[in-house]
């Protein structure tokens, strides 16, 4: 080694500037410090730009080596200072998004969807069951004539079946004839006298009877009838149809079964029981251990129903079938008491 | 009807277990509401013969007695004081579970221990007396020790209850059931025959007379007399049957005509002959007005009440030789002729009363029987003699006079129904037989033939008047052959099945209101007298002529009363806050014309209904200005264009529409002079009188004719309209307008001058108060411009300002705000 390559070599250390360089870096608390830092390093009074101003003073051979150290020495310090900003813009971040953490389980006065009630739900999801079966939807008013609400239906004045229905008469026309409908069969009527067959319908609707409210019965109820009348319609269809409905609306292990009955628009009649929705048919307190409950009632469409509107039986023969919405949602729901649907508490109407 | 399984075996020996005999009377339609099992408790139960009896020290309602139950002496305390020393008691012992699971314990009772219990007749559930305890006899038989069911000759019974339906009156009897269960078992069913009683010395002719003069209501009169008779109590199995049958002993006589009606399902009707007057009886229509005493001690009025078209008023009585009223015919007996402890002639009443005149007087007169419940389904007119000569079978010793009074008008008799096996089939959805056809009907009484064609000739008997089309015989035939039995088959209609547009809007319209805060309430279609009237109203709607509580009497014209009830209500659980919708009829009075109308062609409706959707909004900060909201929101969800809220009075065509309303906060929704709804807040006067306090929350409220609006509100085109690609501009416009000025007017103006290049505008802020002159607000509007072409230049849009500027002075003397 030559002297003036010992002197050179005392005037600038690379490897301590590195050294040095990255200790400050590592030392250097934020952005800013880091920016001064990067100053003072690469800065006219940093130890890089001196030896790079020294280098006039270099032997020309020394010159090309010790440039080339004191580049690569620069490159390796700003190298260390762009890895300290990106830790510490790291740093800085994290902290900063820190600092904005928010409990989303604070939120005030959450904003609030009301309800369909759960009597209309009900009534949509039979409605589209039947629908999805080909069936449409009908529907007539409250306020019925005797003729619609009984006559039509084979119960002429003072028949004793209409002693079945606890009516609810109106101060309209002669005394007892007009009536607040007591089931939803008059918009058959109505239907049959509007259109010709082949009908496939079902008709939903407010019903009422002059009935003293309990757990099971409110006086102003939903009723959903089903109509069909089509050449070659049997018994068989009656029972294949409640079977379809009974599986599609409560559940594939839901059975239906029917037994005589009697009402005067059909016959023969049946009463409708289907696996108790409770009990899944096991038998319990709801059921009275029998494991069936009884949804409604059914039947062929009595020959002096289709008489009254002019239907040829021989030619056409027909079923029809019905029963509450309200209960159906009272099973469903598990409701105690059916008359909670009558008071529009907020608390059961949010809820159901 | 509650039918002993006892009483049933009397006529086919039916057998298996109860569940299974009551699944079979399920299947037939004669459903078993309960099953009660009687008898079973009574095992422990002996007869014992009371030794002693003492007075209890300190007690003056119990006595301390001892008993020989053929085991030994046994110390018993008793309550009753109708037995004496030797007296044969039932005696239940320590560890006996008595009917209705009473567990008899040793007591002890002021000091005196009881090693049992004597037992009344109720206890043991033999029948309703509980007067004292039950006395068997005399001494000695039968001995201490004796079981007493055995004693008694009774046997564990099991008692159906039976529901049996209005159209099966032969089911309305022990007999009837037995008929239908029998066949469905396949075991026989027999009647035995009772005999006809000896014939007494005198003719009944020359005893009693029968008239009978409106044959038409009384097609068959049959009627014997009974002399010699002792009005006392009924055997023990008589009062005993009566009793598990739900029916009280009253004495021998009465007793007698219970358990014939319950038997074979004829009501007969027993008189005191000595009482009547003239000794005879005539049989004709009432007079109106015409009135008789029954035996319930009423005072009854007779063809006065029409009840309906086709009531011809003739109420059938009964009446003495004289012509005087003593009873109404086929419901209840007159006072006057009853059957008392003296009674020793009776002359009995065994008729055929017409169905619906039964049933009209039933009704007219609100009284309802066990008899007339039969008479008006129908009893058999040729079951009569057989169940006269049971019921003297069951007086037994009693003389009767030779021969019946028999007055037979039109009786109906056996039918011939035709039935086609093709008919049956097609029906049911069955492949039966001719021979099936005729197994299955002929053990329930019906006389099968075949006939040519595929045609069988039945003969329905006489005690089936609910069977007279061949219709009705099929449901027979299903019913013996079982629903069950019936294969399923699943109509596929050509039809696709929807709900239509109306409805499929209902749904979305009930969906918005939900998505607005509202939860869907369901209230009363019903109200009280009144309500109308502290809801705004003029004036009540329809009335009800028989309600059943007067606070549901009066149709609602409006569903803000129910509504506001049920906001108060909910206020009264401390749930102020609340928003409520509901979507139902209403019922507007029809004028007489149109109720004329709809009762004599039976096809309009008798009522203009209309489907009302209605909003209350009782959240905190509403008023009328959120139900105008909603209605904007609603009408822009539905696509409804041109529907605008107009607080112009005049513009309502309806007297009562905006009823209850705020007079200064309300609007109607119209377009083109139709009339859809109203919106505002209620009245607070209104408020108060549901018991609501205005002063804690107002009420904004809107209410439409959902009927008309969808059906005919003008909507907002269903084609597609073009985005346009280039930029659009903003333009702020605030004009200072009169109060008396409606926003959407202005609105209405800068569409209109804006033109197609008005991609939209908004009302964003109003201003009232300090730099305004007084009168006015400002309104101010943001309008988008934008053209599908090319991007607009600042020279367009200075143009399309001050046309929009110009427009709004025009129209409604309104100026930029400076």
């Amino acid at each position: 080694m030559t002297g003036a390559d010992r002197h050179a070599s005392d005037a600038f250390d690379p490897a301590g500037t590195v050294a040095r360089a990255r200790q400050a870096a590592a030392d250097a608390g934020s952005l800013e410090a880091l920016g001064e830092l990067r100053g003072v390093l690469l800065g006219k009074r940093g130890e890089l730009v001196r030896a790079q101003r020294a280098l006039g003073g270099v032997a020309p051979e020394e010159r090309r080596r010790l440039g080339e150290q004191i580049n690569s020495a620069r490159a390796e310090v700003e190298e260390v200072l762009a890895a300290r900003q990106g830790q510490l813009r790291a740093e800085e971040r994290a902290r900063r998004l820190a600092e904005e953490r928010l409990d989303l389980t604070e939120v005030v006065d959450v904003p609030r969807r009301g309800r369909v009630h759960v009597v209309e739900r009900t009534r949509r999801q039979l409605e589209d069951v039947f629908v999805g079966m080909g069936f449409a939807v009908v529907e007539g008013p409250e306020v019925e004539d005797d003729w619609h609400n009984f006559e039509a239906l084979n119960m002429p004045i003072a028949h004793p079946a209409r002693g079945m229905w606890d009516t609810l008469y109106l101060e309209l026309g002669p005394p007892e004839s007009v009536v607040l409908r007591t089931h939803t069969s008059p918009v058959q009527i109505r239907l049959m006298q509007r259109e010709r067959p082949p009908v496939y319908a079902v008709m939903p609707g407010r019903c009422y009877r002059r009935d003293t409210p309990d757990a099971r019965h409110i006086p102003i109820f939903h009723q959903i009838e089903g109509l069909v009348v089509d050449k070659g319609i049997s018994f068989s269809d009656l029972a294949g149809t409640i079977e379809t409905f009974t599986g599609a609306y409560f559940g594939t292990d839901i059975h239906s079964r029917l037994r005589p009955s009697f009402f005067p628009f059909t016959e023969p009649s049946a009463e409708y029981e289907i696996t108790c929705t409770i009990c899944r048919g096991a038998g319990c307190r709801t059921c009275s251990q029998t494991g069936w409950i009884e949804l409604g009632g059914c039947g062929m469409v009595d020959p002096a129903v289709f008489a009254a509107v002019g239907v040829d039986p021989e030619e056409w023969t027909g079923f029809a079938f019905g029963f509450g919405i309200d209960r159906c949602a009272q099973m469903r729901h598990q409701l105690p008491d059916m008359r909670v649907l009558l008071e529009n508490d907020v608390r059961v109407l949010e809820q159901l | 009807m509650r039918v002993p399984l006892s009483w049933i075996r009397d006529f086919a020996p039916v057998e298996g277990d109860v569940a299974t005999l009551a699944g079979t009377l399920d299947d037939l339609g004669l459903v078993v509401e309960g099953v009660r099992r009687v008898g079973e408790g009574l095992e422990r139960v002996v007869v014992a013969r009371v030794e002693e009896i003492a007075a209890i020290a300190g007690a003056d309602r119990i006595r301390a007695g001892v008993v020989d139950a053929g085991d030994g002496p046994v110390e018993v305390v008793c309550g009753a004081w109708n037995f004496a020393v030797g007296d044969l008691v039932p005696l239940a012992p320590v560890g006996a579970v008595l009917p209705g699971g009473f567990e008899i314990g040793r007591r002890k009772m002021k000091g005196v221990v009881s090693n049992g219990m004597l037992c009344s007749p109720r206890e043991l559930e033999l029948s309703e007396d509980h007067e004292g305890i039950l006395v068997l006899g005399g001494a000695g038989t039968p001995a201490p020790g004796t079981p007493l069911m055995a004693a008694l000759g009774l046997e564990p019974d099991v008692v159906f209850d039976v529901a049996v339906e209005t159209n099966r009156p032969d089911a309305a009897c022990v007999a009837g059931v037995a008929r239908d269960l029998a066949a469905a078992c396949k075991v026989p069913f027999g009647l035995p025959e009772a005999p006809e009683p000896p014939a007494g010395p005198v003719p009944v002719t020359e005893l009693t007379t029968v008239v009978v003069a409106d044959d038409d209501l009384c097609p068959r009169f049959v009627a014997r007399v009974l002399t010699g008779v002792t009005v006392g109590e009924s055997p023990a199995w008589v009062q005993r049957r009566l009793t598990l049958a739900g029916m009280r002993p009253v004495n021998s006589v009465v007793d007698a005509s219970n358990y014939v009606m319950l038997e074979l399902g004829q009501p007969t009707h027993p008189y005191d002959l000595d009482r009547v007057g003239g000794g005879g009886l005539r049989v004709r229509a009432a007079r109106p007005g015409e009135r008789v005493v029954t035996l319930d001690g009423k005072e009854r009025v007779l063809g006065a009440r029409s009840i309906g078209a086709g009531d011809d008023l003739r109420d059938c009585l009964i009446c003495d030789a004289t012509d005087t009223a003593i009873g109404i015919a086929g419901i209840m007996g007159g006072a006057s002729t009853e059957i008392s402890a003296g009674t020793r002639r009776v002359l009995l009443e065994a008729a055929y009363f017409s169905p619906m005149a039964v049933a009209r007087t039933s009704k007219r007169l609100a009284l309802r029987t066990e008899a007339s419940a039969r008479f008006e389904r129908g009893c058999d007119p040729e079951g009569i003699d057989r169940s006269v000569r049971r019921l003297v079978e069951l007086l037994a010793g009693v003389e009767v006079a030779a021969g019946q009074i028999d007055v037979r008008g039109p009786v109906p008799g056996p039918r011939p129904v035709a039935v086609r096996t093709a008919r049956v089939n097609a029906l049911l959805g069955t492949a039966l037989s001719e021979a099936e056809i005729a197994g299955l009907l002929e053990p329930i009484g019906f006389a099968v033939r075949p006939s040519a064609g595929g045609v069988l000739d039945v003969t329905v008997p006489t005690f089936r008047p609910d069977t007279e089309r061949e219709v009705d015989v099929i449901e027979e035939v299903a019913r013996h052959h079982g629903y069950s039995r019936i294969a399923r088959r699943t109509p596929r209609p050509a039809q696709v099945g929807e709900i239509d547009a109306y409805q499929r809007e209902r749904r979305q319209v009930r969906d918005v209101l939900a998505g607005l805060g509202a939860d869907e309430a369901w209230t009363a279609s019903l109200l009280a007298p009144g309500d109308h009237e502290r809801a705004g109203w003029p004036a009540d709607g329809i009335r009800v002529a028989n309600p059943l509580v007067p606070d549901q009497s009066v149709l609602r014209m409006s569903i803000l009363p129910g509504m506001l009830a049920a906001l108060a209500a909910n206020a009264g659980r401390r749930q102020g806050e609340v928003r409520l919708f509901e979507v139902g009829h209403v019922f507007p009075p029809p004028e007489k014309a149109r109720v004329d109308r709809a009762l004599a062609a039976h096809q309009e409706w008798v009522v203009d209904e209309r489907e009302m959707a209605a909003v209350a909004l009782r959240a905190p900060g509403d008023d009328a200005m959120a139900a105008s909201g909603a209605w904007y929101a609603l009408a822009d969800a539905m696509g409804i264009t041109g529907v605008e809220v107009v607080a112009d009075a005049e513009a309502a065509p309806a007297p009562a529409a905006g009823a209850g309303l705020h007079p200064a906060r309300r609007g109607w929704l119209v377009h083109e002079e139709v009339q859809f709804g109203v919106v505002g807040e209620v009245d607070p006067d209104v408020l108060e009188s549901f018991g609501l306090d205005p002063g804690a929350q107002r009420v904004g409220w809107l209410e439409l004719d959902l009927g008309l609006l969808l059906g005919t509100a003008p909507r907002r085109s269903e084609l597609a309209e073009a985005a346009s690609r280039f930029p659009s501009s903003d333009l702020d416009l605030a004009f200072v307008v009169a109060e008396e000025v409606p926003a959407a007017a202005v609105r209405a103006t800068l569409a209109a001058a804006g033109g197609g290049l008005l991609e939209r505008v908004r009302l964003f802020d109003v201003y009232r108060g300090p730099g305004l002159p007084p009168g006015t607000r400002s309104l101010a509007f943001r309008l988008r411009f934008c053209a599908l072409d090319h991007t607009l230049e600042e020279a367009e849009l200075h143009e399309l300002r001050a046309r929009c500027v110009a427009a709004v002075g025009a129209a409604h003397g309104a100026e930029l705000r400076g």
